[in-house]
């Protein structure tokens, strides 16, 4: 017994539950196959950035896509919001990046510029001390400056995952926590995917499982190379606003929690938590933000990036098998609003938009 | 609201936004104020609503009050004791930044 759909998107995180409502919204009847809580899910455990300052910063095909991910944000939000009647706590009051050391403010600088050489779009303004407080007053006095760009924003990652899935059932596609795929086959024109549970058919076949692709991708002869990296994060007790923008590394929710975070650490695939750089990411934020000192941690954790070798997305289209599809990113807030409102209706057309050429899994095999 | 008896715990005295009351040795603070029929605890940082404890038992974050100077802390997991002064916890917490003690309209957004 099997039940068949338009498309089947194993992975029930971000980048799957993006596309799957994309899908469902060009009109294709979309079921999402999600492993459930024994998978790694990086969309539980990220920051919630709409970042774009640093994004593609010597990879312009990736800051065009940011780009018009972050340009597309606002669109995303409304449709959630008339749909499911929720806030998904998304605004876009631009964005910082805090220097404690003349260096890191040079090296934010000509960074900035490399990715404006490319992108003449992206706006930014290096901000020296004084300016910076005037923008953000509580600054500590070690922070030299730092750079403010109008294009970043932020929402509550959370909230997106839930909406995404109940735009996508309202809508009438399917989410199923079934356990792990176990096999994918195709036959003629259909491709069929078992889980422990069920089976499912459909014509067209998207993996956006996060960590697991890579194992999913052979079984229907795809390569899609990526790895974990982790990143630990803290979250204060609530406080009263005194953070109007997000930071890379700090950011207040709506809530008044505040979250710290940003380590980048290769420990395959361990999602623990450790003293040392809790301890570090908590020292920073007190030099960035003295008063957090008197600031109480509520909760801690680490968390999974799904990297590929280069860091960039992979968007591959299998040579094989017409309609099957892989996409696989580290950045599923950003991008979520090009997923759902861009790549999916290019793959229910049965093609990956060409914008995203220089993003597939090729790259890697041609180096 | 009724307490339970223990003739046996000894009797104390702690503060309650300035008020002095009585406690029983071995009472929580929330178990302590709500003997003392003190429902509401605090204000929610998002909206001002008051709040009052719900579970007793440390997994709610309803009770949160100020004890000795430090917010948002938890009223049914700390032991009350003697000369111990506790505030309500209005708002969230602005790490001693502003006057949110004084005044008592608590957060607001």
């Amino acid at each position: 017994m099997s039940t068949t759909y338009d498309a089947i998107v194993v992975g029930g995180g971000l980048v799957g539950s993006a596309i799957a409502y994309g899908l469902q919204r060009k009109g294709l009847s979309t079921v999402i196959l999600d492993e459930g809580d024994i998978a790694f899910r990086a969309a539980r455990g990220n920051f919630g950035l709409v970042w774009v300052q640093s994004k593609g910063t010597d990879f312009p095909p990736y800051a065009q896509w940011t780009w018009k991910s972050a340009e597309s944000w606002a669109e995303l939000n409304a449709e959630i919001l008339d749909i499911t009647g929720d806030d998904i706590g998304y605004s876009r009051p631009g964005g910082g990046e805090l220097c404690i050391t003349e260096k890191e403010l040079e090296s934010r600088r000509e960074k900035m510029l490399r990715l404006q050489s490319h992108a003449p779009h992206f706006k930014f303004e290096m901000l020296d001390h004084k300016a910076m407080r005037d923008l953000i007053p509580d600054i500590g006095p070690e922070v030299v400056g730092g750079c403010y760009s109008p294009a970043d924003g932020h929402a509550n990652p959370l909230y997106l995952l839930r909406g995404l899935h109940q735009s996508l059932q309202a809508k009438g596609g399917a989410l199923e926590n079934g356990g792990k795929v176990t096999a994918i086959n195709r036959q003629g024109g259909t491709f069929s995917v078992s889980t422990a549970k069920a089976k499912y058919q459909s014509a067209k076949l998207v993996l956006a499982a996060g960590l697991g692709t890579k194992d999913l991708a052979t079984m229907i002869g795809m390569n899609v190379p990526i790895r974990p990296q982790r990143g630990q994060i803290l979250v204060t007790e609530r406080l009263k606003p005194f953070l109007s923008l997000p930071l890379s590394k700090v950011r207040q929710t709506s809530e008044g929690s505040v979250q710290l975070g940003d380590s980048q650490e290769e420990v395959g695939f361990d999602e623990g938590t450790t003293s040392s750089v809790m301890n570090r990411i908590a020292h920073r934020a007190a030099t960035m933000f003295p008063h957090l000192k008197h600031a109480r941690i509520v909760r801690a954790w680490g968390a999974l990036r799904v990297m590929s070798p280069d860091g960039y997305p992979v968007y591959v289209q299998s040579e094989d098998h017409l309609g099957a599809f892989a996409a696989v990113c580290h950045s599923g807030v950003t991008l979520a609003a090009a997923h759902a409102l861009h790549l999916a209706g290019s793959i229910a057309d049965g093609t990956l938009p060409d914008e995203l050429a220089p993003m597939s899994a090729q790259r890697f095999t041609n180096a | 609201m009724h307490r339970i008896e223990r003739e046996d715990a000894p009797e104390f005295t702690f503060e309650f936004e300035g008020e002095p009351l009585t406690a029983r040795e071995g009472d929580t603070v929330a178990a302590a104020l709500l003997a003392n029929n003190h429902r509401s605890l605090r204000t929610t940082a998002v909206t001002g609503e008051p709040r009052g404890p719900f579970c007793m038992m440390g997994v709610c974050f309803e009770c949160l009050v100020e004890i000795d100077g430090v917010a948002n802390r938890q009223a049914c997991m700390t032991e009350a004791q003697s000369g111990m002064k506790v505030r309500r916890q209005l708002g969230a917490n602005d790490l001693g930044k502003g006057p949110s003690f004084d005044d008592d309209e608590g957060a607001s957004s």
